[in-house]
């Protein structure tokens, strides 16, 4: 089946899946369904993102809440998290994205598997719900006795008025000690999970981070930004990083906690890995503190390897170069063993990936590493910058569903601003190719003539997979089993399946076995039965004769 | 300890829930409505109501669930959600082509008023929908009821939007079941074939959330209650409600409206349940009970009285909805087990209670709606420890950390199999769900068995 993408014209393929929309919606969707190219400079075509969904689509997307509680916060151990709503959206956000967490001790805090709720009833929609959203957070101060608390809004709440942050702050009056804030994260903001996840970097920023000066022991101290710890790929960056000799402050937020958090600004530099869904904070956080950031990636065994090499670069020490250029040498000659073998029967498949906000991204060099091609991919809550790299970000039309997303302004702190890196460093480092506040995007990395699709949807899934027959899809829980009673492998990229890590140099091993598990599989070959391929037989019983 | 802060005292609250055992109306109204025949459910809110609702539903049934929304935006939100339906069901018809969309509403829509009978009314008569399609809708707004209400409201919807009663009366009862697995009402129609009865079930998710791998996708599985079955209910002799909490609605509307008399049973679960529903459906359409069911019943009952000893006595304690709380109370009264502790986050009515001390005996602790949720029920199991839980997957964080077996059943089920398949409902179902309770009993026993103690026959 390897080539036989490559006889579809994908012009052809984008004329004819538009030919079904009425004409508004084809002129829409027209400027998401991109066949990619790149050209000099690394100019890639023009995308629509960020926008809304049109009504009736069978999107993959969720909403604001989602990006805020479900993505962002969710992993954190422990800040206690009230859901503030009528019962769904607490429940549905109840340990059900795999965010694994590692407390210190059997004792440590750990609120990750309770799921709490102000369950909003009917008369308390009616008449207001703060009076129970007080005496939740007192009741839950009595028996969980957190240090901060998050309280999350759902649609109803930001409809009927509640201040649920007039509620933060006396409920953080009259017990000084806990941190209580509240995040506006309605569902019905913005176009998709991602205007959760810049209300919720707001508000880490404005209410969490920079309130313990005391740094981390240890040398290198760096934060990992958009690391949620699915599937474990946190702790595995962990093992790596420690191997070099770097030290991890914080991640946000995958595997951490509370402590951290708030004193992730005496760290001296912030990478990021989901750019999408965090690249607010890194941006807030030089501008006030003077961390730099960088995008990395430890998707893919190849990424890790240029990852740890750019932050050794950064911290510049000798020792840590040489610790890191070991670490990789060790690590690598495992990942080519079992790559190697792999790649053999991997070599020209194809595979279609439908995910986040960078995974649809990260991913393709790891399926690339054993030899499969993208032969089309798409975010499902993304903006142009995570398509054609932030040198567009000037061009960004902010639309009516963005703008009600405060962009806060951020002033560098009076005491503890301090640039990490003096201008002429970062002039001579940036001469010799170093990249600091860097995502060049996803078009740019992708073969020409690839289809990039925007907030793919099902109709659109079911075309593409009549056209070009990939050998895997990746996408998420919802998309699962649509592609995969085609007999179609698919690979769930928001939970990983219940598997990982896929981060770093073990993952990326983990990763390249299920690949191959999935695509040769014995069970999607018994779907025909042998009698639906033989013709019948007259009408007589064998044992007639 | 995974729930390392769940403290043995009891605290009263009042706001705040921890661990809920329900959740909320739209997921049940988007199960019932995957029940009907070529209908596409369709969420009126914001976009992430549906994604939860999808997500949950396909991990519990790991099939494809689809479904659409209304893609509410902060515009939408203040101005209002027709322009959204009314663009959506345009899209639907031209894309996904549906009979029938089943639209249910969400906190959102109902907080802001939305008038769905208004609109869809609008959608008719301004040729919005084409000839022979249809949209109906249900409330299901979050703050009220549970997932179970808004099951019981989308049931409701078809038969007030399709029964219809002609005059004729034809030789056939309806079969209304409450929310429980595809799986069960397999079961129930299997009872039904058995005995020769005409029905019509309403809904039946059987052969679409469990649906088969033939190398195709379908958007409209062969399963599901066709229109033309809905509209024949109104003529129906009588309809059997089983489960009262997510079925009651729906036979009394039948009554009302289409003047069909109707009964109200405990689910079928366990051999006493499934013998008056047998019973009813025998004098209902005037039929005998078949060898095979008597087969079916003889094996079960066969099998309660080989194994008693391993059964009887066992404390058990149950969390989930109220339906199938009462066919598991009953099934564990009838094999001499003890419930302690019955937990629902849906609130049943008073009736409820009652059933339960019917079946179990006064002692049986009992607690639906509000903070009933399962942060109280793990501390009613570390007062007082149970052999058994019964619940859905949530509860295995208990379970691990009190090391006591659970026994899956009910909404959601995330980690297995089994309720997609095999049923709980049914003579049949009992005994599956006996051998379930025997494996793990005895897996235990066999587990913690001295050395000398441990048998090889049991």
């Amino acid at each position: 089946m390897a080539d036989q993408h490559t006889a579809v014209d994908q012009e052809a393929f984008k004329e004819e899946t538009l030919a079904k929309y009425p004409a508004k919606l084809a002129k829409k969707r027209g400027k998401q369904i991109i066949v990619n190219k790149v050209e000099g400079d690394d100019q890639v075509p023009e995308i629509l993102a960020n926008t809304r969904t049109t009504p009736g689509i069978l999107t993959m997307r969720g909403c604001s809440y989602a990006g805020c509680k479900g993505v962002v916060l969710g992993p954190t151990r422990d800040v206690l998290q009230i859901t503030h709503g009528p019962i769904g959206c607490g429940f549905y956000s109840w340990l059900t994205r795999r965010n694994q967490t590692r407390p210190a001790t059997p004792e440590s805090v750990n609120f990750m598997p309770y799921a709490m709720s102000t369950d909003l009833q009917e008369d308390e929609i009616i008449f207001g719900g703060e009076k129970k959203l007080k005496a939740a957070v007192e009741e839950a101060i009595a028996l969980f006795h957190p240090k901060a608390i998050g309280i999350f809004s759902t649609c109803p709440v930001g409809l009927i008025g509640d201040d649920v942050h007039a509620v933060a702050r006396e409920m953080e009056e009259k017990h000084p000690g806990i941190n209580v804030f509240a995040f506006s994260c309605e569902g019905y903001k913005g176009v998709s999970q991602s205007a959760g996840h810049h209300v919720a970097n707001n508000k880490v920023f404005t209410d969490v981070v920079g309130l313990d000066d005391t740094p981390k022991e240890g040398k290198f101290r760096f934060n990992i930004l958009g690391e949620y710890n699915i599937g474990g790929d946190a702790f595995e960056i962990e093992r790596i990083a420690e191997k070099c000799g770097l030290t991890i402050h914080s991640t946000f937020s995958g595997n951490s906690t509370y402590e951290e958090f708030i004193s992730a600004h005496t760290a001296d530099l912030n990478v990021i890995m989901c750019h999408r869904s965090i690249n607010y904070l890194a941006e807030m956080m030089e501008k006030k503190f003077g961390i730099p950031w960088f995008k990395i990636n430890f998707i893919g065994a190849d990424s890790s390897a240029k990852s740890l090499r750019k932050i050794a670069a950064f911290f510049g020490d000798s020792d840590l170069i040489a610790q890191t250029e070991k670490v990789i040498e060790e690590e690598m000659a495992k990942v080519n063993a079992v790559r190697e073998e792999i790649k053999a029967r991997c070599q020209g498949k194809t595979v279609a990936l439908f995910v986040g906000g960078s995974r649809a991204h990260h991913y393709q060099e790891l399926f690339a590493e054993i030899g499969m091609k993208t032969i089309a991919a798409g975010y499902e809550f993304a903006h142009r910058d995570d398509y054609e790299g932030r040198k567009v970000l000037p061009d960004i039309v902010v639309d009516a569903d963005s703008r009600n997303i405060e962009e806060l302004k951020v002033e560098s702190d009076a005491t503890r601003y301090r640039p990490r890196k003096s201008e002429a460093e970062i002039a001579k480092m940036e001469a010799s190719g170093f990249s600091f506040r860097d995502y060049e995007g996803m078009m740019k990395d992708m073969g020409e003539k690839a289809l990039v699709i925007d907030d793919m949807n099902h109709y659109e899934m079911e075309r593409l997979l009549d056209a070009y027959h990939p050998d895997i899809i990746c996408a998420g829980i919802k998309e699962k089993y649509v592609v995969q009673k085609r007999g179609i492998p698919m690979k769930q990229l928001h939970s990983y399946d219940y598997m990982g890590p896929f981060a770093g140099f073990e993952g990326a091993i983990n990763f390249y076995k299920e690949i191959d598990r999935l695509v040769h599989s014995s069970v999607f070959k018994m779907t025909k039965a042998p009698w639906e391929s033989s013709p019948e037989l007259s009408a007589s019983y064998g044992w007639n004769d | 300890m995974l729930l390392r802060h769940t403290p043995k005292e009891v605290a009263e609250r009042s706001a705040l829930t921890i661990n809920p055992a329900k959740t909320c109306q739209p997921v049940g109204a988007m199960y019932a409505a995957l029940g009907v025949h070529k209908c596409l459910p369709h969420s009126h809110g914001s976009q992430g109501c549906c994604a939860y609702h999808r997500s949950a539903l396909t991990r519990h049934y790991k099939d494809p669930i689809m479904a659409t929304t209304s893609s509410f935006t902060e515009g939408a939100s203040v101005f209002g959600g027709q322009a959204n339906i009314l663009e959506a069901i345009q899209n639907i018809f031209n894309l996904y082509d549906p009979d029938i969309i089943a639209v249910h509403t969400t906190c959102l829509s109902e907080v802001i008023g939305d008038d769905l009978t208004q609109i869809l009314n609008k959608a008719a008569v301004d040729g919005k929908i084409p000839a022979n399609k249809k949209v109906i809708h249900a409330n299901t707004p979050s703050f009220k009821g549970s997932h179970v209400t808004g099951y019981s409201s989308m049931v409701s919807s078809f038969v007030q939007h399709f029964s219809e009663n002609t005059g004729k009366k034809l030789k056939q009862i309806n079969l209304v079941p409450s929310f429980i697995e595809p799986s069960d009402m397999s079961e129930i129609k299997h009872l039904a074939d058995s005995m020769g009865v005409k029905y019509v079930m309403l809904p039946d998710t059987s052969d679409v959330v469990n649906g088969p791998m033939d190398g195709k996708f379908r958007m409209y599985p062969k399963g599901g209650t066709t229109l033309d079955q809905i509209r024949s209910m109104g003529d129906s002799m009588r309809s059997i409600a089983l489960g009262r909490v997510g079925s009651l609605a729906a036979a009394k509307l039948l009554d009302t409206k289409c003047k069909v008399p109707y009964d109200v049973f405990d689910l079928p679960i366990g051999l006493k349940a499934t013998d008056d529903f047998v019973d009813a459906m025998r004098k209902a359409a005037g039929v005998s009970v078949p060898e095979s069911l008597m087969l079916e019943r003889g094996q079960y009952l066969d099998v309660m009285i080989d194994m008693n000893q391993y059964a009887s006595g066992k404390k058990v304690s149950l969390v989930g909805d109220p339906d199938i709380l009462i066919g598991m109370a009953a099934f564990c009264a009838e094999n001499d087990m003890k419930v302690l502790h019955v937990v629902s986050g849906t609130a049943p009515g008073p009736k409820f209670e009652r059933r339960i001390k019917e079946l179990c005996g006064d002692g049986v602790v009992v607690k639906t709606g509000p903070q009933a949720d399962m942060f109280y029920f793990h501390q009613l199991i570390k007062s007082e420890r149970p052999d058994l839980v019964f619940g859905n997957t949530y509860c295995k964080y208990i379970c691990r950390d009190e090391d006591i077996p659970l026994i899956r059943v009910g909404f959601p089920i995330y980690d297995r199999i089994g309720h997609s398949y095999f049923p709980v409902t049914g003579y049949r179902g009992g005994l599956r769900l006996l051998e379930r309770v025997l494996d793990a009993v005895m897996d235990r026993q066999d587990r913690d068995a001295l050395e000398e103690k441990f048998e090889l026959v049991m």
